[in-house]
C-alpha cells in the first residue's frame, strides 16, 4: 500500500535502543514545524491565562490583565444604544401622552420602537398582526371595539398594569358571575338569555325564548353589559350587540360564557418593560386603526 | 538525552512505574476536582432565590422527561440582543438548586429562563394543549396528554429528600411536609399558610410568595398543573433591585 519506497537503511537513523526479536524502533525526529507550533501553543496558553480571567483562587478567579468581562461588555453595549436614543426616549416619557401624535418626530420613533416591543412581547397572545385570536379571549387590537377603553390613556394603563393578574395590584379587575356553575340562574333561564344575546347581536335565534330572555337580561346582565348590550369599559364588560367576540358568538360559546363565566388575564408590563417602551407600544397599538 | 534514558529504569520497575503513574494521574484529577471546592465563590450572592416547591420540582421533572430542553434553553447570555429580548442575563445563583441544570444548548423555541409571569395560566393551557391554537406559526408539539395524567405526589417526599442529599437546602420540615405542600399549591381555597411559611416571602429574604392557583384550570391535579407552576416561577425569584453585578465575571 505504501507507494513511497522505503529508502532508509539500518544505521541511517538513530534508534531508541528498543529491540524486540531483531526489530528495532527508529527514533525519527518530529517535523520541525510541528514542534514549533507545539511550543507556540504553550506560550499562547500561558499568555492567555495571564491576559484573561483564568485561575481559580480562594475568593475568585484571577481577573486577567486585560480586564475582560462579558458583563461589563453587555452593559457598555446596551448603554451605547441607550445613550444614542436617550434624549428622544426622555422626551417620550416627559411628553403628555395624549399629544404625542401631534409630534411627528416623537411619533415616528414611538411607532418603530413600539412595533419592536409588540413583536417581542405581545404577538404570542394578540397575534403577529395584532388581530387577536378569535374565540380564545385574546382581543384584536385593530378594531374599534374596546374592552377597557381605546383612548391612549386607557390603553397605556391597560398595558402598564395588565388585566386580572395577581402580580400587579393596580391591574384592571372585574369578574362576571358564573351564572350556571354557581346556580344563580336556572338552566331554562340561561337558555332564554342566551337567545336574547343572539338576538341582540343580530344572529339566528328563537324569538319566543329571546322574548322571555329580555327580563332575565335586564335583571342580571344589564348592570355590566348595559341595557342595549353595548358593554361598559369601566368594568371591561364586552359589547354583546356586535359581531366581535372574545370567546365566540355561537350558541354554544355564549352558553359556555354564561354558565361558567370568562376570566381573561393579561400580565402587567411595568416590571418587564421601561416606561418609554410601554408608551411606545401603547402609541403603536393606538395608531393601529382602532384607537379613539 | 540522559534524562530520557532513565525511562528504562522506570519501565522496568513495576512498583516505581505504578507510583509515578499514580502521581501523574492525580495531578490531572486535582486540576479537575479542586475548583469544585471553590464552587461557592463562583455563585454570587443574590436575594430571593429559594428551592423549588414540591409541585414546581415535579413540573421540572416533567420538563426533563418530555425533553423540552431539546428545543428550549434556560440561559440568557450576556449579550445585548438576548438581554433586550428576554430580560436580565441569567445568574449562576438562579440555577444553583437545579440538579441537573437546564441551561440547554439548542433553541428551536425561545429561551425560557424568564418565562415566569409573561403569560397567563390560560395561555399556557392553550399552548400546551395545542401551540398552534395561540401561535399559528408554532412548530412546538402538542402536550394535551399532560392534562389527563393525574398525579398525587405519592413519591414527592423521596424526590425532595433526594434533592436535599445532593445539596439543595431542603429542611427536614420541608421534606416531611412535601406532600401537603404539593397539594396546597393547587388549592387556592385551601390553607396554604404552611407552604408560604416554608417557601414564601416570610421564609426567603426579599423573596416573593409562592403562586397558589389552579394552574391547569381543571378540578383534578394533573401533570399540567405541575408543569405550568414550574413555568410560572422560572426567572422570577431574584430580586434585581438588591443586585449589584460583580463585573469581573
Ligand atoms: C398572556 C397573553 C397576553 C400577552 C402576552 C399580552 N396580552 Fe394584551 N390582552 C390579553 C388578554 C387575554 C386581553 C383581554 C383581557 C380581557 O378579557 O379583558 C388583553 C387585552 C389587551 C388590551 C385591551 C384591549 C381592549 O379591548 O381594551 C390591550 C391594549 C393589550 N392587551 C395590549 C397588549 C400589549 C401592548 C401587549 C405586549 C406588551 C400585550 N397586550 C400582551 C392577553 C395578553
Ligand atoms: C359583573 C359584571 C357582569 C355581569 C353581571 C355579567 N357579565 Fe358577562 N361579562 C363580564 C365581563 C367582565 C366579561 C369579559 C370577561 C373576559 O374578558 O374574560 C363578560 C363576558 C361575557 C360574554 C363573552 C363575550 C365575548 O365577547 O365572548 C358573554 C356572552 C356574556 N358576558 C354574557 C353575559 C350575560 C348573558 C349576563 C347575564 C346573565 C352577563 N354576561 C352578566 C361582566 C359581566
Ligand atoms: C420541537 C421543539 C419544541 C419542543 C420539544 C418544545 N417546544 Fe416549546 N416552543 C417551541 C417553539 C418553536 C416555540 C415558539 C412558538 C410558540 O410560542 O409556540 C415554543 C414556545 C414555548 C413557550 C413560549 C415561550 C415564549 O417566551 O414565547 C413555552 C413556555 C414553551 N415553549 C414550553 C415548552 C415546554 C414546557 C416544553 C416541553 C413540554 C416544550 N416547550 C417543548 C418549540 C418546542
Amino acid at each position: 500500500m505504501c507507494a513511497k519506497k522505503v529508502t532508509q537503511k539500518p544505521g541511517d537513523v538513530p534508534t531508541t535502543g528498543h529491540v524486540w526479536d531483531g526489530i528495532e524502533e527508529l527514533d525519527n525526529p518530529m517535523p520541525r514545524w510541528w514542534v514549533w507550533v507545539f511550543y507556540a501553543t504553550i506560550v499562547w496558553g500561558i499568555g492567555y491565562s495571564i491576559a484573561y480571567p483564568a485561575w481559580p483562587l480562594i475568593s475568585g478567579a484571577t481577573p486577567g490583565l486585560l480586564g475582560a468581562s462579558t458583563r461589563a461588555d453587555v452593559v457598555a453595549e446596551i448603554k451605547r444604544f441607550d445613550d444614542a436614543n436617550a434624549s428622544i426616549k426622555q422626551a417620550l416619557v416627559d411628553a403628555d401622552i395624549t399629544t404625542v401624535s401631534a409630534n411627528p418626530d416623537l411619533m415616528s420613533f414611538a411607532q418603530n420602537a413600539g412595533a419592536a416591543v409588540f413583536r417581542t412581547n405581545c404577538t404570542t397572545c394578540h397575534g403577529s398582526g395584532a388581530n387577536g385570536i378569535e374565540g380564545k379571549g385574546y382581543p384584536s387590537l385593530l378594531d374599534d371595539d374596546w374592552l377597557w377603553g381605546g383612548d391612549i390613556e386607557n390603553i397605556h394603563a391597560t398595558i402598564t398594569h395588565g388585566i386580572r393578574n395577581t402580580t400587579h395590584p393596580d391591574a384592571r379587575w372585574s369578574q362576571m358571575p358564573a351564572f350556571g356553575a354557581d346556580q344563580i340562574l336556572e338552566r331554562p333561564q340561561i337558555a332564554e338569555v342566551v337567545e336574547y344575546v343572539l338576538q341582540m347581536s343580530g344572529q339566528d335565534h328563537d324569538a319566543t325564548l329571546a322574548a322571555a330572555g329580555e327580563a332575565v337580561y335586564l335583571d342580571n346582565c344589564a348592570a355590566c353589559h348595559m341595557e342595549d348590550g353595548s358593554g361598559d369599559i369601566t368594568q371591561g364588560a364586552p359589547n354583546l350587540a356586535d359581531a366581535i367576540w372574545l370567546y365566540g358568538g355561537s350558541r354554544d360559546a355564549v352558553t359556555y360564557s354564561v354558565v361558567n363565566a370568562r376570566f381573561g388575564v393579561m400580565p402587567g408590563w411595568n416590571d418587564k418593560l421601561t416606561e418609554d417602551e410601554i408608551r411606545a407600544v401603547a402609541l403603536y397599538v393606538h395608531s393601529r386603526g382602532g384607537g379613539q | 538525552m540522559a534524562f530520557l534514558d532513565k525511562h528504562k529504569a522506570i519501565e522496568t520497575h513495576a512498583t516505581l512505574l505504578m507510583v509515578l503513574s499514580l502521581l501523574v494521574v492525580s495531578i490531572g484529577g486535582l486540576v479537575q476536582i479542586v475548583p469544585l471546592f471553590y464552587l461557592e465563590n463562583t455563585i454570587e450572592k443574590v436575594e430571593g432565590v429559594r428551592p423549588y416547591t414540591p409541585l414546581e420540582l415535579t413540573g421540572r421533572d416533567i420538563y426533563i422527561r418530555e425533553g423540552c430542553y431539546n428545543c428550549h434553553s434556560q440561559m440568557i447570555r450576556p449579550m445585548r440582543d438576548e438581554v433586550e429580548r428576554y430580560g436580565h442575563y441569567s445568574l449562576a445563583a438562579e440555577s444553583m438548586y437545579d440538579h441537573p441544570f437546564q441551561w440547554g444548548s439548542k433553541r428551536t423555541g425561545p429561551d425560557l429562563a424568564r418565562v415566569g409571569g409573561r403569560y397567563s395560566d390560560e395561555w399556557h393551557q392553550d399552548h400546551f394543549m395545542n401551540a398552534k391554537s395561540v401561535v399559528p406559526e408554532s412548530l412546538m408539539p402538542p402536550y394535551g396528554f399532560l392534562f389527563n395524567r393525574e398525579i398525587d405526589g405519592k413519591y414527592i417526599e423521596d424526590v425532595v429528600r433526594t434533592h436535599a442529599m445532593v445539596g439543595v437546602p431542603y429542611t427536614s420540615e420541608m421534606i416531611e411536609n412535601a406532600r401537603a405542600d404539593f397539594m396546597a399549591q393547587v388549592d387556592p381555597d385551601g390553607d396554604s399558610s404552611g407552604l408560604q411559611s416554608r417557601y414564601g416571602a416570610a421564609a426567603v429574604p426579599n423573596g416573593a410568595d409562592v403562586n397558589v392557583r389552579n394552574f391547569d384550570g381543571q378540578p383534578q391535579l394533573t401533570e399540567a398543573d405541575a408543569l405550568i407552576a414550574y413555568m410560572q416561577v422560572l426567572g422570577t425569584m431574584v430580586d434585581f433591585s438588591t443586585f449589584t453585578p460583580d463585573a469581573s465575571r
